[in-house]
């Protein structure tokens, strides 16, 4: 019961993902080329309410189910890795047209060619895992 | 009824649905990031024994998968029951910069040309799919996060580092489509 909360969300996010079409590669080229605001409207409405939820969790102090206090993880304040990992995530973002949720919303939507892309993300991370020392951070 | 019901959303019902996600997780005391999922699933696999990056307590990290594994039933759902298969209405503009690369107009929701499984077991279509997938995998940890972790939780939380990565994104994501699209179709 603990963990079918998640799955339910998760589920929630599938539909979302396939409903809003942002799970689609023609949405990604269409972003990436600025012939649409559909992207960007999802985007910019998602993050809208999120900074202002964002902002009253922390005014008001709202607790979480369990009653702890939520508290939000600040990223660690460089800057090399933000924008050299970003990079070669938007260069695989636009080619296989999904990041990594939509990569499993497209195997459940009946892709089964996405095994394909999750597989090698699975790789992808397992090799930054292996070479992160010699990386500049 | 059925006709609304297979409708896409519009875009900023979209959006308030992936803030209410966000804040769902954030609700049952976790966080919205999807590509920790990715190191998870190395950790499980027993990936601690090559690298310290993989040797943490992946158990704590169950709601992340199960939250995985309902985004592939959602898909399913909207498959079977919320879609007709109608094709993905994207602008005109990039229905014919798309076919300049041999992309005929959508048909439904994903180029054929790229994810049939005819295309996805030629070398050339493997390769495409596998560097894509991999570039992702590896970007997103190197970064910290991927379009849920810094794109929406980041950058809610008004994080620069957040920022940082979102550019990184669209530097990249402009390049493979306006530099190496032309090299690759």
């Amino acid at each position: 019961m603990k963990l079918l909360k998640f799955f339910l969300v998760g589920i929630l996010f599938g539909i979302t993902m396939s409903k809003s079409e942002a799970f689609s590669w023609y949405r990604i080229q269409e972003m990436f080329r600025f012939h649409s605001f559909h992207m960007y409207g999802i985007i910019g409405v998602a993050v809208t309410l999120g900074v202002i939820g964002v902002a009253l969790i922390k005014k008001i102090g709202i607790r979480d189910y369990a009653g702890n206090p939520i508290v939000f993880q600040p990223k660690e304040k460089t800057y090399i890795r933000y924008l050299l990992g970003g990079t070669a995530f938007g260069l695989g973002w636009a080619l296989s047209g999904a990041c990594p949720g939509p990569m499993m919303v497209n195997i459940g939507y009946g892709y089964f060619s996405f095994i394909i892309v999750f597989a090698f993300a699975i790789l992808g991370t397992f090799f930054y895992g292996i070479i992160k020392d010699k990386l500049p951070h | 009824m059925y006709e609304i019901l297979v409708q896409p959303w519009p875009w900023w019902f979209s959006g308030i649905m992936i803030a209410f996600i966000m804040f769902l997780l954030i609700y049952f005391g976790q966080s919205f990031g999807f590509s920790s999922n990715l190191r998870t699933i190395c950790a499980m696999a027993g990936a601690g024994k090559v690298s310290s990056f993989f040797k943490f307590d992946w158990k704590a990290q169950m709601w992340n998968i199960m939250f995985m594994l309902g985004a592939i039933a959602g898909g399913s759902i909207t498959r079977h029951f919320l879609s007709d298969g109608a094709p993905v209405k994207i602008s005109q503009k990039t229905i014919e910069a798309l076919q300049h690369y041999g992309f005929a107009a959508p048909q439904s929701v994903q180029p054929t040309e790229l994810f049939s499984l005819e295309s996805a077991f030629s070398l050339k279509g493997f390769l495409i799919l596998a560097i894509g997938g991999f570039l992702v995998g590896f970007g997103a940890r190197y970064a910290g996060g991927c379009t849920s972790g810094h794109a929406i939780s980041g950058l809610s939380n008004l994080q620069v580092p957040s920022l940082l990565a979102v550019v990184g994104f669209f530097i990249g994501g402009l390049l493979m489509t306006h530099f190496l699209f032309p090299l690759i179709f």
